[in-house]
C-alpha cells in the first residue's frame, strides 16, 4: 500500500496551497500522534513515581521521585498478579486457535461457489448482527440453562467469533485463485483436504489479522467476566483484575493482606499504574511487530472496491 | 465493510445443471462444506437463537425461581412503565445522540487525518504517526478509565493540576454531569480515530496516481487535488462507513461507558444509554423484566433502522446497500 502514492517529481514546482497544507499536516498530525501515546507514558512514568510525589503534585509526565515500591509490592504477593496471567495467557491461545480454525473453515465454505446452502447459512450468522435477544436473556441461559456461573468457559465461547470475523474471513478467502480449489479436485482430494492443505497455507496474512482481532478480544476481556465470573472465581482475567483493582479498593487491601500493610500506607495511586503497566505491558511491546498485520488485513478485508 | 450478502438469484444454480437437485441430494454432495460449518452453526444457535424466546421476560413479571415462563404474564406494562417514566426515551435519547456525534466527527477526523497523512513526504514521519494514531483502539476500556483517571481526577489529575499551577480553578468534573458529553466524546475520538484514518488511508491509496499527477501536471494545486479528486474517490467508502455506522445507531458502546462513568448515578441524566441501563438493571438491581423490556425495545428499533436505511440506500445507490 506504501510508496508509490507519494511520489512528487522535484520538477513540478510547489505553490502556496501546497505550502500551507504540508505545514498544516506536519503540525495537525503531529500533535495528534503525541496525544494518542501520552496518557501512556504518563500511566508508565507515574507507577515509577513515589505515592507521596503524586499527592504533592499529582500526576506528572516525569516521575520527580523515582521509585519502585509499588512493583515491590505487588511482587512481594504475586499469587493474584500470576493467577490473572496464566488465564488470561491460557485463555488467549485457546480462543484464538480453536475461533481461528472454525472462522477460517467456514469463511472458506461460505464463499465456494458450488455450495448450495452458502446464501441459507450467511444469512443465518448475519442476522444475529441484525436482531438479538438481547442481554438479560443471554445471561439467563448461560447461567441458568447451561449452567456457566462462575465458570471461565463463560468467559472463553462467547468470544470464540463473531459473524464480522466471518464476513471478513469470506472476503479474505474470495481473493485466493479459485483455480486452487479446482486443481484440488481434480487431484481427488475432499473438501476439507483442500481447505487444509490446500487454502491455509496460502492464507496466512488472513489468518495473522483474524487471529490478531481473537486474541486482543480475549487479552482485553473484562465484560463477560465481570457478568460471569463473581467472587468464588480465585483468579480473574487480567483486565477485570484490573478493573477490580480500579474500581474497588476492597479489592486492593485483599490482594495486599498477604503483605500484611497497613492500609493508610497503601500506596493506592501508584499501585493502579503499575498494575495497569503490567496488565498492559505486553500489548505494548508487541504493538510494533504486529499493527502491519492489523493494517494490511484491514486494507484487504475491510473496504470495498 | 463488505457485506453482500444478498442471493445473487442467477449464480445460485451452476448453469451447466439441467435438473433441479433434490434438497437431500444437495445435502449428501456437500456434506462435507456443511460439517465444516457447522461449529459455527452451532455457535449462532447456542448463543444467539436460543435466547431469541427468551425476550418473552419482557412482558411478564419475572421471578427467578419461577424460570421465563412460569412468571405471570403483565403484557405491555413493563414498557408502558418505562415510557411513562420517561426512563425509555432518555435512554434512547442519550445512545442516539452520542452514537450520531461520534459518527459525524469520527468520519471527518478521520478523512481529514487520512487526506493529511497523504500529503507527508516523509516517509519515516507517516509510519511513525499511523503507528501512534492507530495505538490507543489497541487498549482495553479498563485501562482507557484509568487514563482519564489520570488526566481529570480532582486531587491528582495531570489537567487539573496544570490548572492548578496556573492560578484556575479545577472544577470537579465527577460529579458535574454537564461535562461528560464532551469528555466522552473526546476519549472517543482519541481511541477510535486511528482506526479509521487507517481505512482511509488505505482507500486513498487505491486511487490512481495518475489522475493525481496528471492534475498537477495542468496546475492543480494542493486545495484542488483534494476538493476536485481524493474527495469524490473517497465517498463510496465514506457512504458507506456512515450507512455501516447507522446500522448501529441505538447499539451503544458499553465498555467506553461502563469504565468511565460506572455507577456515579450523578451523572446518568447526560450519560447513561441503553447498554449500562441494561446492565444495572441486570447485575445490580436483578430486575429482569425492565432490562429485558429496554434491551427488546432496542432491538426492535434498530432492527426497524437498518431496514429503513437499507431500503433508502437502496433506492438511490443499489450498490452500496448492505443486504
Amino acid at each position: 500500500m506504501e510508496p508509490k502514492m507519494n511520489f512528487h517529481p522535484t520538477k513540478v514546482k510547489i505553490d502556496g496551497a501546497d505550502r500551507l497544507i504540508r505545514g498544516f499536516t506536519y503540525v495537525f498530525v503531529g500533535i495528534f500522534a503525541v496525544m494518542c501515546i501520552i496518557p501512556f507514558w504518563m500511566i508508565i512514568a507515574s507507577s515509577f513515581s513515589t505515592e507521596a510525589a503524586i499527592r504533592r503534585t499529582g500526576f506528572t509526565l516525569w516521575p520527580t521521585s523515582f521509585s519502585t515500591y509499588s512493583y515491590d509490592l505487588i511482587f512481594r504477593s504475586p499469587a493474584q498478579l500470576i493467577g490473572a496471567y496464566v488465564v488470561t495467557v491460557v485463555m488467549t491461545i485457546i480462543g484464538t486457535s480453536v475461533g481461528l480454525f472454525i472462522i477460517s473453515m467456514t469463511g472458506y465454505a461460505l464463499q465456494r461457489k458450488d455450495f448450495p446452502f452458502r446464501n441459507g447459512i450467511s444469512f443465518y450468522i448475519y442476522f444475529t448482527s441484525l436482531f438479538s435477544a438481547g442481554l438479560v436473556p443471554f445471561y439467563y441461559l448461560m447461567v441458568k440453562v447451561y449452567g456457566l456461573k462462575d465458570s471461565y468457559w463463560a468467559v472463553l465461547l462467547p468470544l470464540l467469533m463473531s459473524p464480522w470475523l466471518i464476513i471478513l474471513m469470506k472476503n479474505y478467502v474470495k481473493a485466493i485463485p479459485h483455480e486452487i480449489t479446482e486443481s484440488g479436485k481434480i487431484d481427488g482430494a475432499g473438501d476439507f483436504r483442500i481447505f487444509w492443505s490446500l487454502i491455509v497455507p496460502s492464507m496466512t496474512p488472513a489468518l495473522a489479522t483474524i487471529g490478531l482481532f481473537l486474541a486482543l478480544g480475549y487479552w482485553n476481556e473484562w465484560y463477560y467476566s465481570s457478568l460471569f465470573l463473581g467472587s468464588q472465581v480465585t483468579y480473574r482475567p487480567l483486565q477485570y483484575w484490573l478493573y477490580n483493582l480500579i474500581n474497588k479498593v476492597a479489592a486492593l487491601k485483599n490482594s495486599l493482606a498477604a503483605t500484611q500493610l497497613v492500609l493508610d500506607d497503601l500506596p493506592s495511586e501508584t499501585l493502579k499504574m503499575a498494575t495497569a503497566t503490567l496488565a498492559t505491558g505486553p500489548i505494548i511491546l508487541l504493538y510494533p511487530f504486529v499493527q502491519k498485520y492489523f493494517v494490511a488485513g484491514l486494507t484487504v478485508g475491510a473496504v470495498k472496491g | 465493510m463488505q457485506l453482500n450478502l444478498q442471493a445473487k438469484p442467477g449464480k445460485v444454480a451452476a448453469p451447466s445443471l439441467v435438473h433441479r437437485e433434490s434438497f437431500w441430494h444437495k445435502v449428501s454432495k456437500s456434506r462435507v462444506l456443511l460439517l465444516m460449518c457447522f461449529p459455527a452453526i452451532l455457535f449462532f444457535f447456542l448463543f444467539s437463537y436460543l435466547p431469541m424466546p427468551g425476550a418473552y421476560i419482557a412482558f411478564t413479571k419475572f421471578n427467578y425461581n419461577k424460570g421465563i415462563f412460569g412468571s405471570p404474564f403483565i403484557g405491555w406494562k413493563n414498557f408502558q412503565f418505562l415510557f411513562g417514566n420517561g426512563q425509555l426515551l432518555l435512554l434512547l435519547r442519550n445512545t442516539v445522540f452520542y452514537n450520531l456525534v461520534f459518527i459525524l466527527l469520527g468520519n471527518f477526523l478521520q478523512v481529514l487525518l487520512a487526506i493529511l497523512l497523504n500529503e507527508v513526504q516523509s516517509k519515516w514521519f507517516k509510519k511513525t504517526a499511523q503507528s501512534m494514531m492507530f495505538l490507543p483502539y489497541f487498549i482495553s476500556d479498563v485501562l482507557v478509565s484509568l487514563l482519564v483517571y489520570n488526566l481529570i481526577n480532582y486531587d491528582y489529575g495531570f489537567v487539573s493540576n496544570m490548572v492548578r499551577t496556573a492560578g484556575g480553578v479545577m472544577p470537579k468534573y465527577y460529579s458535574m454531569p454537564g461535562a461528560w458529553p464532551f469528555i466522552i466524546v473526546l476519549v472517543n475520538l482519541w481511541k477510535g480515530t486511528g482506526y479509521g484514518t487507517v481505512i482511509y488511508f488505505a482507500a486513498i491509496t487505491g486511487i490512481d496516481t495518475s489522475m493525481l499527477e496528471a492534475a498537477r501536471v495542468d496546475g492543480a494545486n494542493g486545495f484542488q487535488r483534494i476538493r476536485y479528486i481524493l474527495l469524490p474517490c473517497l465517498k463510496p467508502t465514506v457512504v458507506i462507513m456512515l450507512l455501516f455506522a447507522m446500522g448501529g445507531i441505538v447499539k451503544g458502546n458499553f465498555g467506553l461507558f461502563y469504565n468511565l462513568v460506572g455507577n456515579n448515578s450523578l451523572l446518568f441524566n447526560t450519560t447513561d444509554i441503553i447498554e449500562t441501563y441494561v446492565y444495572r438493571a441486570l447485575m445490580n438491581n436483578f430486575n429482569f423484566s425492565q432490562g429485558s423490556a429496554v434491551g427488546l425495545f432496542q432491538s426492535v428499533v434498530g432492527f426497524a433502522i437498518v431496514m429503513i436505511a437499507n431500503g433508502v440506500v437502496k433506492r438511490i445507490e443499489p450498490e452500496y446497500s448492505l443486504f
